[in-house]
């Protein structure tokens, strides 16, 4: 305990200015010798990027993007930058041993955060590349036999782009649709599998509404069916407990930068009873079983393994806090403006996922307006296309409500100051902009917006 | 060990930098030009007239479902059709707030005829538009437009 607020305090201090003086920048360091592509221009009156200019660093409620690394996690991994450099992979020796110490170690806390054993760990670059060892290297090494995949139009475009290249290839792939509140139709699932389904791969959590699929009735059936079930658990590990027994799943999807680990480093679970097989999609010298050649890049595994072991003791209390947390944002921001709608179920919800619709208001121009807070949108205008989020769509949300979604991820680090000033910001532009919205004025003389003929642009 | 860490890296970081960070400002690609993020922060002419009164032109284009909807009215002296006032109301990003706030700028004081030849892609230089954003500044010109059709249409009544 004493460590987590130590841990806290670190991080605060790292945000906070000093007084009068600037933040930690790259030119403190003596040894930084490259230059930032696009510098800050930062001095004592705020930060100016991109022509928006605010005084200090915006409040970070992005937690669902990446998270903030650890300082005990960062502790971790320093040794094995500085002086234990070795490769895992050097078998003549002591650096070489002492690092696959190192990996192995980091290997056995990943795995005991989901209760498998280390042997069935694989490390990957991130969540990205275990999605596509999973989804083309299963269908390609069972492609005689096996011709369909099953998967949801919720999931995560490397597993969404993963399926097209599959279906270029001749392989047939089932996007299953989803209720309104997120989840997963069993039934339709049930019909959909076939003699020759080959995968079926549905993400644990959301990473756009964070929505908690029914991992163990999907597990049952495909035991009952005995087909292989992959899951993404990118936004799951270490937020919600896992076990891959009683989930009856196959292969798994883990990320280090979700649980303030390291970005750069992943992990691939890959069930050895029954075992499933894969054609490996990175060849070289045979690392990490044949699955996955390249050198095992030591500090990240440390890293991502140390994370695992904090988010595995801090679980519990971490999902208090941050369920208190999102209840404090959620009725804040209720109190004071109505025509708020979370999108995504409710009760099967990932406490630190907020997506919200504030109904007249257009997304871009609030997230222009909530410069001091970091978070994201699921706006037409925020993508290049001018195309709304497909997850949204996939839940069948209104096209003017979809334009106007924020997501607030909410982590170990956020702290209440942090959730008033987001509500009093939010509360502040949402009302501003409903002044200048005709639509929430043609509603407040009663007339529904639904029923007026548009010209269409 | 925890400690000793920890001061090394706050005490670094604490550290003031001996010069301030020099750095060029025009040559970076800036997402939104100056003039966006001021008409955003400061709007000119948010509000409404009376859209029944015989001086008002209302101009209502977009469609929700493409995430902008602009309406922009005018008012009108009748003897010199002169737009002497000019407000609007938009559902949409940064720059369609922009496009129309501008546009009720360049209105006021013009003859109803002048207007008319205002184009977007005045309204989009003006305003540095990306051309992902061209789009608004179309809906500004048609929201003009559209202003002063209805202005006429009322008046040929």
């Amino acid at each position: 305990m004493a460590s987590k607020h130590l841990a806290t305090a670190l991080h605060r201090s790292f945000r906070k200015p000093a007084a009068g003086t600037t933040l930690i920048n790259r030119h403190s360091l003596s040894t930084a010798t490259a230059t930032a592509i696009e510098p800050l221009e930062e001095d004592s009156n705020g930060v100016t990027m991109k022509g928006v200019k605010i005084s200090g660093r915006p409040l970070y409620l992005d937690m669902q993007a990446t998270s903030p690394v650890d300082p005990r996690v960062l502790d971790a991994m320093l040794p094995y930058y500085l002086s234990r450099y070795g490769n895992p992979h050097s078998r003549t020796h002591l650096y070489g041993w002492e690092s696959e110490n190192a990996v192995e170690s980091g290997r056995a806390q990943v795995a005991a955060l989901i209760n498998a054993s280390p042997k069935e760990i694989i490390f990957t670059s991130g969540a990205t590349e275990s999605n596509n060892i999973s989804t083309k290297g299963v269908m390609h090494f069972y492609k005689d036999k096996k011709r369909h995949v099953i998967t949801t139009q919720t999931e995560h475009k490397c597993v969404l782009d993963s399926c097209r290249h599959l279906q270029q290839e001749g392989f047939d792939v089932t996007y299953l649709p989803v209720n309104p509140d997120g989840l997963v139709d069993l039934e339709k699932l049930r019909e959909s599998i076939r003699p020759d389904t080959g995968l079926i791969s549905v993400m644990m959590v959301n990473n756009e509404i964070g929505v908690i699929q029914p991992m163990e009735e999907i597990g049952k059936i495909c035991k009952e069916f005995n087909v292989p079930l992959h899951t993404d658990a990118a936004q799951a590990l270490g937020k919600i407990p896992i076990d891959v027994d009683k989930m009856n799943i196959s292969l798994m999807s883990l990320s280090g930068h979700k649980i303030y680990g390291p970005k750069g480093i992943g992990a691939l679970y890959m069930r050895r009873r029954p075992r499933i097989r894969v054609e490996p999609q990175m060849n070289g010298g045979g690392q990490e079983r044949g699955i996955r050649s390249g050198t095992v890049p030591t500090p990240l595994v440390v890293g991502f393994g140390a994370a695992c072991e904090l988010a595995m003791k801090e679980m519990e209390y971490d999902d208090k806090r941050i369920k208190a947390l999102q209840e404090r944002l959620l009725n804040g921001i209720r109190e004071k403006i109505d025509g708020v709608v979370v999108n995504g179920s409710t009760e099967r919800r990932y406490a630190g996922n907020l997506n919200l619709s504030f109904a007249y208001v257009e997304g871009e121009s609030l997230l222009m307006g909530l410069k001091e807070v970091a978070v994201s949108s699921g706006s037409a205008c925020t993508s290049a296309s001018l195309e709304p989020s497909y997850v949204l769509r996939a839940l069948g949300v209104d096209e003017d409500m979809a334009h106007t979604s924020i997501r607030y991820g909410i982590g170990r680090f956020t702290t209440e100051g942090e959730i008033d000033r987001a509500v009093e910001l939010t509360v502040k532009q949402v009302e501003k902009l409903r002044e200048m919205s005709p639509l929430y004025e043609m509603v407040k003389e009663g007339i529904d917006i639904k029923s007026i003929q548009w010209s269409q642009h | 060990m925890l400690r000793h860490v920890t001061n090394r890296i706050l005490g670094q970081g604490l550290r003031l930098p001996a010069t301030p960070a020099a750095v060029g400002g025009s040559g970076l690609p800036r997402m939104y030009h100056e003039r966006v993020v001021d008409h955003y922060n400061h709007p000119r002419n948010v509000g409404s007239f009376d859209k029944n009164d015989e001086d008002v032109g209302t101009g209502l284009v977009g469609a929700p479902a493409c995430g902008d909807v602009m309406k922009l009215q005018i008012k009108v002296d009748d003897e010199t059709g002169k737009i002497v006032d000019a407000c609007f109301k938009t559902f949409g990003c940064g720059s369609a707030i922009a496009s129309s706030s501008l546009a009720t700028e360049w209105v006021k004081g013009k003859k109803m005829e002048e207007v008319l030849t205002i184009k977007n892609t005045e309204i989009a230089k003006h305003l540095s538009l990306p051309p992902v954003k061209l789009h608004c500044s179309m809906l500004a010109e048609d929201a003009i437009k559209a202003a002063v059709k209805d202005y006429e249409d009322k008046h040929s009544k």
